[in-house]
Protein backbone atom coordinates (compact mmCIF):
# COMPACT_ATOMS: atom_id res chain seq x y z
CA UNK A 1 0.00 0.00 0.00
CA UNK A 2 1.78 3.35 -0.84
CA UNK A 3 1.21 5.67 2.15
CA UNK A 4 0.61 9.06 0.83
CA UNK A 5 0.63 10.59 4.50
CA UNK A 6 4.08 9.68 5.38
CA UNK A 7 4.76 12.77 3.32
CA UNK A 8 3.17 14.42 6.76
CA UNK A 9 5.60 14.07 9.95
CA UNK A 10 3.93 12.00 12.55
CA UNK A 11 5.01 9.90 15.06
CA UNK A 12 5.95 10.43 18.58
CA UNK A 13 8.53 13.53 17.78
CA UNK A 14 5.92 15.38 16.25
CA UNK A 15 3.16 14.93 18.98
CA UNK A 16 5.45 16.43 21.61
CA UNK A 17 6.59 19.17 19.19
CA UNK A 18 2.46 19.83 18.35
CA UNK A 19 2.03 19.54 22.28
CA UNK A 20 4.47 22.42 23.10
CA UNK A 21 3.49 24.54 20.30
CA UNK A 22 -0.04 24.63 21.22
CA UNK A 23 1.00 24.92 24.82
CA UNK A 24 3.38 28.01 24.33
CA UNK A 25 -0.13 29.30 22.29
CA UNK A 26 -2.07 28.91 25.31
CA UNK A 27 0.11 30.81 27.30
CA UNK A 28 0.44 33.60 24.60
CA UNK A 29 -3.12 33.76 24.70
CA UNK A 30 -3.21 34.52 28.49
CA UNK A 31 -0.41 37.17 28.58
CA UNK A 32 -2.32 38.87 25.73
CA UNK A 33 -5.83 38.25 27.39
CA UNK A 34 -4.44 39.70 31.04
CA UNK A 35 -3.32 42.91 29.48
CA UNK A 36 -6.63 43.46 27.47
CA UNK A 37 -8.78 45.69 30.19
CA UNK A 38 -5.38 47.77 30.49
CA UNK A 39 -5.05 48.01 26.73
CA UNK A 40 -8.30 48.55 25.84
CA UNK A 41 -9.15 51.43 29.23
CA UNK A 42 -5.66 53.28 27.71
CA UNK A 43 -7.19 53.23 23.84
CA UNK A 44 -10.70 54.50 25.22
CA UNK A 45 -9.16 57.46 27.37
CA UNK A 46 -6.90 58.71 24.11
CA UNK A 47 -10.29 58.76 22.47
CA UNK A 48 -11.47 62.26 21.83
CA UNK A 49 -14.86 61.61 23.76
CA UNK A 50 -15.40 63.40 27.13
CA UNK A 51 -15.26 61.04 30.36
CA UNK A 52 -18.59 59.48 31.37
CA UNK A 53 -20.58 60.24 28.43
CA UNK A 54 -22.42 57.85 26.99
CA UNK A 55 -20.23 57.73 23.64
CA UNK A 56 -17.60 56.96 26.44
CA UNK A 57 -19.18 53.95 27.77
CA UNK A 58 -20.88 52.94 25.09
CA UNK A 59 -17.10 53.02 23.37
CA UNK A 60 -15.41 51.62 26.45
CA UNK A 61 -17.90 48.71 26.23
CA UNK A 62 -17.17 47.91 22.45
CA UNK A 63 -13.15 47.92 23.04
CA UNK A 64 -12.62 45.86 25.59
CA UNK A 65 -15.37 43.45 24.95
CA UNK A 66 -15.24 42.59 21.29
CA UNK A 67 -11.31 41.54 21.27
CA UNK A 68 -12.39 39.83 25.01
CA UNK A 69 -15.28 37.92 23.48
CA UNK A 70 -13.35 36.72 19.90
CA UNK A 71 -10.68 35.12 22.44
CA UNK A 72 -12.64 33.46 24.70
CA UNK A 73 -14.52 32.04 21.84
CA UNK A 74 -11.43 30.46 20.29
CA UNK A 75 -10.19 29.48 23.21
CA UNK A 76 -13.58 27.70 23.91
CA UNK A 77 -13.57 26.38 19.92
CA UNK A 78 -10.64 24.94 20.28
CA UNK A 79 -10.82 22.98 23.30
CA UNK A 80 -13.83 21.99 21.97
CA UNK A 81 -12.38 20.76 18.57
CA UNK A 82 -10.01 18.70 19.82
CA UNK A 83 -12.63 16.88 22.61
CA UNK A 84 -14.97 15.98 19.65
CA UNK A 85 -11.88 14.52 17.66
CA UNK A 86 -12.65 11.55 20.04
CA UNK A 87 -16.22 11.41 19.16
CA UNK A 88 -18.27 10.64 16.09
CA UNK A 89 -22.29 10.38 14.92
CA UNK A 90 -21.82 6.41 14.37
CA UNK A 91 -19.64 5.76 17.31
CA UNK A 92 -22.13 7.61 19.64
CA UNK A 93 -25.62 6.14 17.85
CA UNK A 94 -23.62 2.43 18.86
CA UNK A 95 -23.33 3.67 22.28
CA UNK A 96 -27.23 4.68 21.80
CA UNK A 97 -28.71 1.59 20.45
CA UNK A 98 -30.91 -0.89 22.41
CA UNK A 99 -30.53 1.71 25.23
CA UNK A 100 -33.29 1.99 27.30
CA UNK A 101 -35.52 5.31 27.68
CA UNK A 102 -34.61 7.17 30.98
CA UNK A 103 -30.88 6.62 30.84
CA UNK A 104 -30.70 6.62 27.11
CA UNK A 105 -31.88 9.75 27.18
CA UNK A 106 -29.70 11.51 29.59
CA UNK A 107 -26.47 9.44 27.67
CA UNK A 108 -27.99 11.02 24.46
CA UNK A 109 -28.70 14.51 25.64
CA UNK A 110 -24.72 14.26 27.04
CA UNK A 111 -23.16 12.99 23.57
CA UNK A 112 -24.95 15.46 21.98
CA UNK A 113 -22.99 18.15 23.48
CA UNK A 114 -19.64 16.49 22.48
CA UNK A 115 -20.34 14.35 19.05
CA UNK A 116 -19.74 16.57 16.34
CA UNK A 117 -22.84 18.06 14.59
CA UNK A 118 -23.95 20.40 12.12
CA UNK A 119 -27.59 20.71 11.16
CA UNK A 120 -27.20 20.10 7.37
CA UNK A 121 -26.32 16.26 8.52
CA UNK A 122 -29.65 16.37 11.10
CA UNK A 123 -31.62 14.26 8.02
CA UNK A 124 -29.04 11.11 7.74
CA UNK A 125 -28.44 11.55 11.40
CA UNK A 126 -31.97 11.13 12.35
CA UNK A 127 -32.48 8.34 10.14
CA UNK A 128 -29.26 6.59 10.86
CA UNK A 129 -30.05 6.50 14.52
CA UNK A 130 -33.62 5.06 14.11
CA UNK A 131 -33.23 2.65 11.67
CA UNK A 132 -30.21 1.27 14.10
CA UNK A 133 -32.61 0.67 16.89
CA UNK A 134 -32.00 3.89 19.14
CA UNK A 135 -35.57 4.57 20.15
CA UNK A 136 -37.22 7.83 18.94
CA UNK A 137 -37.44 9.42 21.97
CA UNK A 138 -33.70 9.26 22.76
CA UNK A 139 -32.78 10.60 19.36
CA UNK A 140 -34.71 13.45 20.20
CA UNK A 141 -32.90 13.50 22.95
CA UNK A 142 -29.76 14.25 20.80
CA UNK A 143 -31.37 16.20 18.30
CA UNK A 144 -32.14 18.71 20.60
CA UNK A 145 -28.98 18.98 22.76
CA UNK A 146 -26.59 19.23 19.87
CA UNK A 147 -27.33 21.98 18.46
CA UNK A 148 -28.84 24.00 21.42
CA UNK A 149 -26.11 23.03 23.93
CA UNK A 150 -23.49 23.86 21.56
CA UNK A 151 -19.48 25.32 22.05
CA UNK A 152 -20.90 28.78 20.54
CA UNK A 153 -23.52 29.34 23.13
CA UNK A 154 -21.30 28.14 25.66
CA UNK A 155 -18.07 30.00 25.05
CA UNK A 156 -20.07 33.36 24.49
CA UNK A 157 -21.74 32.77 27.75
CA UNK A 158 -18.76 32.37 29.57
CA UNK A 159 -17.03 35.09 27.84
CA UNK A 160 -19.87 37.85 28.12
CA UNK A 161 -21.53 36.89 31.92
CA UNK A 162 -19.19 34.18 33.63
CA UNK A 163 -19.14 30.58 33.75
CA UNK A 164 -21.60 29.96 36.52
CA UNK A 165 -24.70 31.05 34.05
CA UNK A 166 -22.55 29.28 31.41
CA UNK A 167 -22.89 26.00 33.84
CA UNK A 168 -26.77 26.82 34.32
CA UNK A 169 -27.60 26.76 30.69
CA UNK A 170 -25.59 23.64 29.98
CA UNK A 171 -27.38 22.09 32.90
CA UNK A 172 -30.84 23.18 31.70
CA UNK A 173 -30.22 22.76 28.53
CA UNK A 174 -29.57 18.94 29.00
CA UNK A 175 -32.53 18.83 31.57
CA UNK A 176 -35.20 20.29 28.33
CA UNK A 177 -33.27 17.87 25.69
CA UNK A 178 -33.64 15.01 28.79
CA UNK A 179 -37.26 15.48 29.54
CA UNK A 180 -38.43 16.75 26.09
CA UNK A 181 -36.96 13.38 24.45
CA UNK A 182 -38.34 11.22 27.35
CA UNK A 183 -42.40 12.99 26.97
CA UNK A 184 -41.92 12.36 22.60
CA UNK A 185 -40.58 8.66 23.68
CA UNK A 186 -43.32 8.25 26.49
CA UNK A 187 -45.86 9.04 23.77
CA UNK A 188 -44.93 6.18 21.03
CA UNK A 189 -45.16 8.69 18.20
CA UNK A 190 -43.29 6.06 15.65
CA UNK A 191 -46.04 5.89 13.45
CA UNK A 192 -45.58 9.35 12.54
CA UNK A 193 -42.64 8.95 11.13
CA UNK A 194 -42.44 9.53 7.30
CA UNK A 195 -43.12 5.54 5.79
CA UNK A 196 -40.01 5.46 4.07
CA UNK A 197 -38.09 6.30 7.19
CA UNK A 198 -39.88 3.35 8.83
CA UNK A 199 -38.89 0.88 6.02
CA UNK A 200 -35.01 1.63 6.26
CA UNK A 201 -33.32 -1.10 7.61
CA UNK A 202 -29.41 0.40 7.70
CA UNK A 203 -26.92 -1.87 7.15
CA UNK A 204 -24.17 -1.80 9.83
CA UNK A 205 -20.73 0.37 8.24
CA UNK A 206 -17.71 -1.09 10.29
CA UNK A 207 -16.58 1.27 12.52
CA UNK A 208 -13.07 2.33 11.35
CA UNK A 209 -10.40 2.17 14.15
CA UNK A 210 -9.78 6.06 15.74
CA UNK A 211 -6.45 6.12 14.08
CA UNK A 212 -6.22 9.97 14.67
CA UNK A 213 -2.89 10.99 16.30
CA UNK A 214 -2.14 14.23 18.72
CA UNK A 215 -1.07 16.32 15.84
CA UNK A 216 -4.84 15.66 14.09
CA UNK A 217 -6.54 16.09 16.92
CA UNK A 218 -4.96 19.76 17.43
CA UNK A 219 -5.52 20.49 14.06
CA UNK A 220 -9.08 19.23 14.54
CA UNK A 221 -9.16 21.98 17.01
CA UNK A 222 -7.25 24.79 14.62
CA UNK A 223 -9.57 23.47 11.90
CA UNK A 224 -12.74 24.03 14.13
CA UNK A 225 -11.67 27.68 15.04
CA UNK A 226 -11.26 28.23 11.38
CA UNK A 227 -14.29 27.52 10.72
CA UNK A 228 -16.64 28.51 13.10
CA UNK A 229 -14.84 31.06 14.53
CA UNK A 230 -14.87 32.75 10.82
CA UNK A 231 -18.25 31.73 10.58
CA UNK A 232 -19.55 33.94 13.61
CA UNK A 233 -17.11 36.85 14.10
CA UNK A 234 -19.23 39.14 12.03
CA UNK A 235 -22.33 38.16 13.26
CA UNK A 236 -20.33 38.61 17.40
CA UNK A 237 -19.10 42.02 16.07
CA UNK A 238 -22.21 43.27 15.26
CA UNK A 239 -23.83 41.50 18.21
CA UNK A 240 -21.65 43.26 20.59
CA UNK A 241 -22.01 46.44 18.79
CA UNK A 242 -25.87 46.50 19.22
CA UNK A 243 -24.77 45.64 22.48
CA UNK A 244 -22.42 48.67 23.23
CA UNK A 245 -25.61 51.25 22.13
CA UNK A 246 -27.65 49.33 24.80
CA UNK A 247 -25.08 49.42 27.35
CA UNK A 248 -24.52 53.33 26.45
CA UNK A 249 -27.56 54.88 26.25
CA UNK A 250 -30.61 52.62 26.85
CA UNK A 251 -31.63 53.96 30.35
CA UNK A 252 -31.21 51.59 33.20
CA UNK A 253 -33.98 50.14 34.54
CA UNK A 254 -36.41 50.74 30.77
CA UNK A 255 -36.17 46.88 30.22
CA UNK A 256 -37.46 45.88 33.70
CA UNK A 257 -41.04 46.81 32.62
CA UNK A 258 -41.00 44.84 29.71
CA UNK A 259 -38.92 41.80 30.06
CA UNK A 260 -38.31 41.89 34.12
CA UNK A 261 -39.63 39.49 36.51
CA UNK A 262 -42.91 41.32 36.82
CA UNK A 263 -44.56 39.97 33.62
CA UNK A 264 -45.80 36.89 33.47
CA UNK A 265 -46.01 36.90 29.70
CA UNK A 266 -42.79 37.93 28.95
CA UNK A 267 -41.12 34.13 29.53
CA UNK A 268 -43.73 33.00 26.14
CA UNK A 269 -43.71 36.11 24.44
CA UNK A 270 -39.54 35.85 23.80
CA UNK A 271 -39.84 32.16 23.38
CA UNK A 272 -42.54 32.79 20.03
CA UNK A 273 -39.99 35.91 19.18
CA UNK A 274 -37.47 33.31 18.89
CA UNK A 275 -38.22 30.88 16.93
CA UNK A 276 -37.49 32.85 13.29
CA UNK A 277 -34.46 33.90 14.61
CA UNK A 278 -32.00 31.84 13.67
CA UNK A 279 -29.17 32.69 11.67
CA UNK A 280 -28.26 35.53 14.24
CA UNK A 281 -27.63 32.88 16.89
CA UNK A 282 -24.30 34.01 17.67
CA UNK A 283 -24.90 37.90 17.45
CA UNK A 284 -27.35 37.50 19.74
CA UNK A 285 -25.80 36.67 22.46
CA UNK A 286 -24.16 40.04 23.15
CA UNK A 287 -26.77 41.66 22.80
CA UNK A 288 -28.40 39.19 25.55
CA UNK A 289 -25.35 39.99 28.11
CA UNK A 290 -26.00 44.20 27.57
CA UNK A 291 -30.42 42.80 28.07
CA UNK A 292 -29.38 41.62 31.62
CA UNK A 293 -27.27 44.19 32.35
CA UNK A 294 -30.59 46.84 31.98
CA UNK A 295 -32.78 44.99 34.24
CA UNK A 296 -34.41 42.15 31.91
CA UNK A 297 -34.98 39.26 33.84
CA UNK A 298 -32.30 36.19 33.91
CA UNK A 299 -35.14 33.48 33.27
CA UNK A 300 -36.82 35.19 30.38
CA UNK A 301 -33.14 36.32 28.55
CA UNK A 302 -31.88 32.48 28.49
CA UNK A 303 -35.66 30.92 27.50
CA UNK A 304 -34.70 33.65 24.80
CA UNK A 305 -32.00 32.31 24.22
CA UNK A 306 -32.88 28.80 23.80
CA UNK A 307 -35.69 29.72 21.44
CA UNK A 308 -33.33 31.05 19.31
CA UNK A 309 -30.75 28.13 19.14
CA UNK A 310 -33.10 24.90 19.59
CA UNK A 311 -36.13 26.11 17.48
CA UNK A 312 -35.84 27.14 14.57
CA UNK A 313 -37.87 27.23 11.29
CA UNK A 314 -34.93 26.32 8.68
CA UNK A 315 -34.14 23.51 10.99
CA UNK A 316 -38.19 22.43 11.13
CA UNK A 317 -38.06 22.48 7.20
CA UNK A 318 -34.88 20.08 7.13
CA UNK A 319 -36.89 17.51 9.58
CA UNK A 320 -39.57 17.80 7.48
CA UNK A 321 -38.53 15.32 4.75
CA UNK A 322 -38.33 12.79 7.95
CA UNK A 323 -41.26 13.81 10.46
CA UNK A 324 -44.91 14.11 9.76
CA UNK A 325 -45.91 17.41 10.52
CA UNK A 326 -47.84 16.14 13.39
CA UNK A 327 -44.47 15.11 15.19
CA UNK A 328 -42.73 18.46 14.05
CA UNK A 329 -45.44 20.04 15.66
CA UNK A 330 -45.12 17.85 18.72
CA UNK A 331 -41.79 18.02 19.03
CA UNK A 332 -41.89 21.97 18.75
CA UNK A 333 -44.51 21.93 21.43
CA UNK A 334 -42.87 19.61 24.26
CA UNK A 335 -39.21 21.79 23.27
CA UNK A 336 -41.13 25.19 23.82
CA UNK A 337 -43.38 24.09 26.94
CA UNK A 338 -39.74 22.87 28.49
CA UNK A 339 -37.81 26.41 27.47
CA UNK A 340 -40.93 28.26 28.99
CA UNK A 341 -40.69 26.08 32.09
CA UNK A 342 -36.84 27.01 32.17
CA UNK A 343 -37.30 30.73 32.07
CA UNK A 344 -40.23 30.32 34.58
CA UNK A 345 -37.99 28.61 37.33
CA UNK A 346 -35.12 30.42 36.39
CA UNK A 347 -37.13 33.93 37.22
CA UNK A 348 -38.76 32.36 40.46
CA UNK A 349 -34.99 31.43 41.91
CA UNK A 350 -32.75 33.96 41.27
CA UNK B 1 -11.37 1.76 -12.31
CA UNK B 2 -12.88 2.26 -8.73
CA UNK B 3 -16.11 2.81 -7.92
CA UNK B 4 -16.12 5.90 -5.50
CA UNK B 5 -19.75 7.26 -3.90
CA UNK B 6 -20.09 10.30 -1.77
CA UNK B 7 -23.17 9.93 0.58
CA UNK B 8 -24.72 13.46 1.15
CA UNK B 9 -26.86 15.61 0.45
CA UNK B 10 -25.63 18.19 -1.33
CA UNK B 11 -24.05 19.84 1.54
CA UNK B 12 -20.95 22.33 0.56
CA UNK B 13 -18.89 19.87 2.42
CA UNK B 14 -20.03 16.99 0.36
CA UNK B 15 -19.15 18.85 -2.49
CA UNK B 16 -15.85 19.81 -1.32
CA UNK B 17 -15.16 16.19 -0.75
CA UNK B 18 -16.30 15.30 -3.89
CA UNK B 19 -14.22 17.31 -5.87
CA UNK B 20 -11.43 16.27 -3.68
CA UNK B 21 -12.04 12.41 -4.83
CA UNK B 22 -11.60 13.65 -8.49
CA UNK B 23 -8.60 16.00 -7.76
CA UNK B 24 -6.66 13.72 -5.83
CA UNK B 25 -7.52 10.56 -8.30
CA UNK B 26 -6.68 12.25 -11.41
CA UNK B 27 -3.37 13.65 -9.29
CA UNK B 28 -2.45 10.08 -8.73
CA UNK B 29 -3.50 8.68 -11.84
CA UNK B 30 -5.91 6.33 -10.39
CA UNK B 31 -9.29 6.18 -12.69
CA UNK B 32 -12.01 6.24 -10.90
CA UNK B 33 -16.13 6.45 -11.46
CA UNK B 34 -18.15 8.83 -9.20
CA UNK B 35 -21.20 8.76 -7.83
CA UNK B 36 -23.21 11.08 -6.15
CA UNK B 37 -25.82 9.66 -3.58
CA UNK B 38 -28.27 12.03 -2.35
CA UNK B 39 -31.16 10.15 -1.48
CA UNK B 40 -31.55 9.80 2.40
CA UNK B 41 -32.98 6.24 2.07
CA UNK B 42 -29.77 5.32 0.14
CA UNK B 43 -27.77 6.97 2.68
CA UNK B 44 -28.72 5.60 5.91
CA UNK B 45 -28.18 1.69 3.84
CA UNK B 46 -24.74 2.23 3.88
CA UNK B 47 -24.54 2.62 7.48
CA UNK B 48 -23.85 6.22 8.43
CA UNK B 49 -25.11 8.67 10.55
CA UNK B 50 -23.30 11.58 9.68
CA UNK B 51 -22.22 13.16 6.10
CA UNK B 52 -20.17 13.26 3.74
CA UNK B 53 -19.66 9.58 3.80
CA UNK B 54 -16.58 8.22 1.26
CA UNK B 55 -17.57 4.40 0.17
CA UNK B 56 -15.08 2.98 -2.14
CA UNK B 57 -15.35 -0.31 -4.02
CA UNK B 58 -18.62 -0.93 -1.63
CA UNK B 59 -16.47 -0.22 1.46
CA UNK B 60 -17.44 3.01 3.92
CA UNK B 61 -13.93 4.42 4.24
CA UNK B 62 -15.34 7.74 5.59
CA UNK B 63 -18.16 9.12 7.43
CA UNK B 64 -19.07 13.10 8.44
CA UNK B 65 -16.76 16.14 8.01
CA UNK B 66 -14.47 17.03 5.05
CA UNK B 67 -11.74 14.54 5.00
CA UNK B 68 -8.13 14.86 4.57
CA UNK B 69 -7.05 15.12 0.82
CA UNK B 70 -3.95 13.13 2.39
CA UNK B 71 -6.53 10.48 3.62
CA UNK B 72 -8.43 10.48 0.18
CA UNK B 73 -5.39 9.75 -1.53
CA UNK B 74 -4.68 6.77 0.63
CA UNK B 75 -8.02 5.60 0.30
CA UNK B 76 -7.91 5.97 -3.42
CA UNK B 77 -4.41 4.15 -3.41
CA UNK B 78 -5.18 1.35 -1.48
Amino acid sequence: MKNEASTYPDGSASAVIWIIATAAAVALWFAVYWQLEAFSAWLVSSLPVSRDSHLEQAARFFVFDAPKVLMLMTLVVFGMGVVRSFFSAERTRALLAGKREGLGNVAAAILGVFTPFCSCSAVPLFVGFVSAGVPLGVTFSFLIAAPMVNEVALGLLFALVGWRIAAIYLAFGLAVAIVAGWIIGRLHLEGWLEEWVRNVRAGQAELQPDSQTVADRIRAGIDAVRDIVGRVWAWIIIGIAAGAFIHGYVPNDLLASIMGKDQWWSVPAVVLIGVPMYANAAGIIPVVEALLGKGAALGTVLAFMMSVIALSFPEMLILRKVLTLRLIAVFAGVVAAGIVAVGYLFNALF
Amino acid sequence: MKNVKILGSGCKRCVQTAAMASSEASRLGIEIELEKITDFADIARFGIASTPGVVIDGKVVHAGGLPKAEDMAKWLSA
